[in-house]
Formats: C-alpha cells, sequence, structure tokens
C-alpha cells in the first residue's frame, strides 16, 4: 500500500503476470490435493494401473464409506472422533491454563512472581518431543495410557499461549483492574466479566491455531495409543500404509486423508473473520 | 454524605517517601480541591483514600471511621478516573450498572438508577453504545455516572478532565460543579490547573512536593498565601517575586518580596518605587500583560487594563505598589 505509484504501474502486462506467477504457484500447491482426492474417488486397480487417472472416478461414496465405517485398522469416524476430543482438550486445556497463569503473573503481586514466570518461559525449550521419554513415563505410571487424559494433559502446558496472554493483558490499564475494584469486582469476577471478553479475539486467534496443533499431533499419540480404538487419525494414515508385501488399499488411505484434513479447514474458515482480527489488532 | 478525615497521613513507596504528613477535615458536602504540579503526590493521595493505595502511616476516616484497611468497595466511595477507564466492552448501561449488578441489587432498581443519572447527564440516547463510539466529554459523563449511580457519600476525581480539549474543560468543569451542588455529595477532586482548583473549590489544598503547603478557600488563599510555592502556583501569570534587598524591604527576616501582577503600577520613568525596563507587552484585549527588567535582570509582569495607556517597548518606567499588597517571603519560603 505505501508505494502507490508501483501499484499503478501493475496494471496491464505487470499484473498479468502477477497473477499468473499466483496461480501457477497455487496449482503447484494444490496439486497433490487434487491427485489424493482423485485417488479417493477411483479403485486400486485405476491407480495401480499407470497412468494414473487424474479426473475424479465414480467410486467416491464406496471408498469413504469404506473409510469411514470399517477403516484397515480401526474406522476412520472413530478415529476422528479421537482426534476430535484431542484436538478440542488441548486447545481448550491451553487456553484455560495459559489465561489462568497469565492473570496470576500479570495481576497479583506473589513471591517468586519472576521465577514463576520465567519457569514458564523456560518451558518453551521443552516441547514433547524432547521431554518424550520423562513424559511417557510419568503417563504410563498413572496409568493414562491409551486414555483421553493420556493424549491431552501432558499436552497442555503452553508458555506461548501463556505468554500471550501476559503481553495482551500488560497492554490493558491499570485504571480498568482498579475500577473494577472500585466498583466492588473481585479478582475472579474482573477476570471473568472484564479481562475475559477483551481478550475474546485473542482467544479466537489461539484457538484455531492451538486446535490445528492438536490435531496434527503425531508422535505422542503413536507413542503412547496401543488399542486401535484410541487412535487419532493424522497417526493413523501413517499405521495404514503396509508393512512388508501387504498391499495398501490407497483409495481409502487417500479418503482418509482427505477427511483428516476437512476440521482444520472447517475451524480455520469458521474462525476466519475473529481470527484475522485477534491476529491485527486488540480491541480496546 | 459523609465526612472526610486525613491526619499526619504518610505514604512511601519503598525507601521514598512521596507524601509526608498531610492532615485536613473534610465537612459534610464540602468541594474539596487538591492542586499542585506533576509529581507531588496528589494522586497517591487520593488513591490513599480511595484504598487503592496503602496508607503507610497515619489514618484516613471517612465518616468517623477509620478505613485504613477497607477495600474500596467497603469505603463508600466512588472514583472517576483521568482516562475514565470505562469497561471497553460494556454497553454505557452496563458500564453504569455493573457496580450494582455486582452488589446484587435488583433488576428494576438499575435500570431506574443508570436511567435517572442519564438522564441528569444526557446520555439518555447512547445507553447502547460502546465507549469507543462516543466523543471525549461523553465518556467522561459516562466515567460520572458510574460513580453516581452508587450513590456513593464520597466522590474523588483524579484530574477528570485533562484528556478533554480547553472548550471542552470549561464546560464540564461547570458540570461537575453544578452536579456536586446538586447532590451534595463531599467529593475530592485532583488536579494540577490552578484555574480549575480556582473555580471548582470550597476551599483547596496546595500540595508542594508531598506536603500540603496551604489549605483554604481560594479566594483566601490567592490573596494571602502561605508560602513562596502557593504564591508562585496559584495565579496566571505568577507573582512577581523581588530581591528583598532591591526593592528596600527594611524586614531583616525577609528575602524575597512577591506582588501580584495585577497590583503592580506601571509609572512614569523617575516615580515609583523601583526602575524597570518595558521588553515587551502583550496586549489580550481586556488587559495588557506588561513584562518589564529590573536593575538585576529579573523579570516581573504588570497586569493593566486595557483601557490604561500602556508603555512602548524599550522605553525606561517605574514601578510602584502599595503597602498592602506586599508578600514577604523568608530564607525558607514562608510568609513573615
Ligand atoms: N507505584 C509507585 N511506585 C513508586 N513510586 C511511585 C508510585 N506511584 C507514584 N510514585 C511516585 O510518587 C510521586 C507522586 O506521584 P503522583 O501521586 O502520581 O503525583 P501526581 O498525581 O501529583 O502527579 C511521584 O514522584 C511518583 O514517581
Ligand atoms: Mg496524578
Amino acid at each position: 500500500m505505501a508505494d502507490h505509484s508501483g501499484m499503478v504501474e501493475k496494471r496491464g502486462f505487470g499484473l498479468w503476470m502477477t497473477h499468473l506467477g499466483l496461480i501457477i504457484g497455487l496449482l503447484f500447491v494444490f496439486f497433490p490435493i487434487w491427485l489424493a482426492l482423485v485417488a479417493s474417488t477411483v479403485t486400486q486397480a485405476d491407480i495401480m494401473d499407470p497412468p494414473m487417472p487424474l479426473l475424479p472416478g465414480d467410486h467416491f461414496f464406496e471408498n469413504y464409506r469404506k473409510a469411514l465405517v470399517s477403516g484397515i485398522n480401526a474406522p476412520v469416524a472413530w478415529m476422528m472422533v479421537n482426534s476430535m476430543i484431542m484436538a478440542l482438550g488441548i486447545a481448550f486445556g491451553k487456553i484455560v491454563i495459559s489465561l489462568l497463569s497469565a492473570f496470576a503473573i500479570v495481576y497479583f503481586r506473589f513471591p517468586g512472581r519472576r521465577t514463576f514466570f520465567w519457569l514458564i518461559f523456560l518451558t518453551l525449550m521443552l516441547p514433547v518431543e524432547v521431554r518424550i521419554v520423562p513424559t511417557y513415563e510419568v503417563v504410563a505410571g498413572f496409568g493414562m495410557l491409551n486414555s483421553y487424559s493420556g493424549l491431552i494433559f501432558p499436552l497442555i502446558a503452553s508458555a506461548t499461549a501463556t505468554f500471550l496472554f501476559r503481553q495482551f493483558f500488560m497492554t490493558v490499564p491499570d485504571e480498568l483492574a482498579e475500577a473494577a475494584r472500585v466498583d466492588g469486582a473481585s479478582p475472579m469476577q474482573f477476570f471473568r466479566d472484564i479481562l475475559l471478553p477483551m481478550s475474546r479475539t485473542n482467544i479466537a486467534a489461539l484457538f484455531v491455531i492451538l486446535f490445528i496443533y492438536g490435531w496434527n499431533q503425531y508422535l505422542w499419540p503413536l507413542l503412547i495409543t496401543t488399542d486401535p480404538s484410541m487412535n487419532t487419525i493424522v497417526m493413523g494414515i501413517k499405521q495404514m500404509f503396509p508393512s512388508g508385501d501387504d498391499f495398501a488399499d490407497w483409495p481409502v488411505i487417500m479418503a482418509t486423508s482427505i477427511l483428516a484434513m476437512i476440521p482444520p479447514v472447517i475451524v480455520v474458515v469458521g474462525m476466519q473473520r475473529l481470527f484475522i482480527r485477534g491476529l491485527v489488532d486488540s480491541e480496546k | 454524605m459523609a465526612t472526610v478525615k486525613l491526619d499526619s497521613l504518610k505514604k512511601s513507596f519503598g525507601k521514598t517517601e512521596v507524601i509526608h504528613g498531610v492532615d485536613i477535615d473534610i465537612k459534610d458536602g464540602e468541594f474539596i480541591v487538591i492542586v499542585g504540579p506533576s509529581g507531588c503526590g496528589k494522586s497517591t493521595l487520593l488513591r490513599m483514600v480511595a484504598g487503592l493505595e496503602t496508607v503507610t502511616s497515619g489514618t484516613v476516616q471517612i465518616d468517623g471511621a477509620v478505613v485504613n484497611d477497607r477495600e474500596p468497595m467497603d469505603r463508600d466511595i466512588a472514583m472517576v478516573f483521568q482516562n475514565y477507564a470505562l469497561y471497553p466492552h460494556m454497553s454505557v448501561f452496563d458500564n453504569m450498572a455493573y457496580g450494582l449488578k455486582i452488589a446484587g441489587t435488583p433488576k428494576a432498581e438499575i435500570a431506574e438508577r443508570v436511567d435517572t443519572a442519564a438522564k441528569l447527564l444526557q446520555l439518555e440516547s447512547y445507553l447502547k453504545r460502546r465507549p469507543r463510539e462516543l466523543s471525549g466529554g461523553q465518556r467522561q459523563r459516562v466515567a460520572m455516572g458510574r460513580a453516581i449511580v452508587r450513590k456513593p457519600s464520597v466522590f474523588l476525581f483524579d484530574e477528570p478532565l485533562s484528556n478533554l480539549d480547553a472548550k471542552l474543560r470549561v464546560q464540564m468543569r461547570l458540570e461537575i460543579k453544578q452536579l456536586q451542588r446538586r447532590l451534595g455529595v463531599t467529593s475530592l477532586y485532583v488536579t494540577h490547573d490552578q484555574v480549575e482548583a480556582m473555580t471548582l473549590a470550597d476551599r483547596m489544598i496546595v500540595m508542594n512536593a508531598g506536603v500540603a503547603d496551604q489549605i483554604g478557600a481560594p479566594l483566601e488563599v490567592y490573596a494571602n498565601p502561605a508560602t513562596e510555592f502557593v504564591a508562585g502556583f496559584i495565579g496566571s501569570p505568577p507573582t512577581n517575586f523581588v530581591n528583598a534587598d532591591l526593592a528596600g524591604i527594611g524586614n531583616p527576616d525577609a528575602v524575597k518580596l512577591g506582588v501580584r501582577p495585577e497590583h503592580l503600577n506601571v509609572m512614569p520613568s523617575g516615580s515609583g518605587r523601583l526602575a524597570a525596563k518595558v521588553m515587551y507587552t502583550e496586549a489580550l484585549g481586556a488587559e495588557t500583560l506588561t513584562h518589564l527588567e529590573l536593575a538585576d535582570g529579573t523579570m516581573v509582569t504588570a497586569r493593566q487594563s486595557a483601557t490604561e495607556a500602556g508603555a512602548a517597548e524599550g522605553t525606561e518606567v517605574g514601578l510602584d505598589w502599595q503597602d498592602g499588597d506586599e508578600m514577604l517571603f523568608d530564607r525558607n519560603g514562608k510568609r513573615c
């Protein structure tokens, strides 16, 4: 926007070239997804017989029903439910915990406040992958293998979200807290009635990011769910790949991939307006 | 309605003491203005009365009860903040009603009280709006409304007008004064603007670096400042200070002589008590300010009615004043 004359000059040939470039780039990115979509609508034989078809076949319902109802190790519908519970649990859990810890760190003067902040900050350097063995030990010790709590709890602590909310709370004028105090609000009433509604665009933005983070978890569910009924969809796809001489049911695998993409897309599109507002400005 | 009493009130932040012991007795329904330069501790004093700042020593009494350890809400006060501190996500109605809702006031009564306050403040047609959809003056009114609906016994204002433009400030000043008269609520009002203090106060407290230099009715403080600081701070243009020796003052304790600009008479050269040179003049319409330089380089200002003939810039003149208008200050800046 700053360079206005540049934009005007781009009219005509330059504009077409830009669009052409963007469209080619888009096709390039979109092509694998298109292939997956095509592969999920044809038969195994069509895929095995080169050249691979580039237009959708007529086995859409058959393949998707097979995936959803029976899948390969576990029904995909069931894996999606598991993924949904895990992603929602992680997103809500992270938001609740980080909101509360940011609230404590910003608004209360308690001994060791700084220490706690830096401890939380330190955990940024310790994602699940780094602490996976001890975390596994702990979760196994609590008997949480093959359970939703085992899938969710170890991933809930979030330094990033805590930090984000801390930064936001620090931009809220002190007088607001004081006005609420004069109005007779208790600290939790202030949190619920004032801070929470003021943070809603930030919460929405974070929800989108965290939902996708939770949905895309791979290593952790792979490690702690041995029971196929607890499999999540992202790890489930990988599990569908054949080992040894088994043959791969590509149409079903591709249908599963497409299905796995749908919920994150729905969340992003559905929350797009709030999401962008939350990233761009905060309502004060 | 209540009385407020501060008794040798002190406040330290860490090791630095910022309020050095303030005493005042505020009568029921009185409008008290705390005035002083930025950083002198006005807000801190007010916030101690509000209960937003702990008291280091001394006591705050509201209606005879020591409230040092009470939460703000239990002190029966309401406060208006400089930046209004309106809840940004709530409508004007909800902003005003929030305190009542928390107190568990019945819905019908909340609606009635908010409506009454809105009518009083001409906010009726804005009740559904959010604060960001209001002008500065309207936000200011909402902040006042939030204070009014709670029917507190003391209003506390911390520079409530300093975010408004000059014209609106004058208008809101009048409105605040009328409102306080109508409601008769004891009020403590903080400002750094001495005109605001003069026009609003029943009595004013002039603060200087954490000390209440003088407490009194505005005109009394103006006519009879207790310290050099008060004489210099209250009044615009400020009091002229002249070296006592130069002015030929007999009193051995006096170091400085203070004379208000309107008490200085510009005379023909050779007459009067002091010789001076006119540096420049400012004709303001109703009055003319003449800025003069004395023999020792001190600048003084004389305020003359525009009907008097002014001296031309660059001319030598004489200065005179009446004995009764002399204010003598000793080495410590106290009157003597
Ligand atoms: N929370 C605080 N911590 C440390 N010093 C403070 C704090 N609040 C105010 N002060 C100091 O106290 C003095 C008086 O401040 P304040 O009451 O805000 O002045 P005013 O309202 O008259 O401008 C200032 O020097 C300020 O730096
Ligand atoms: Mg202040």
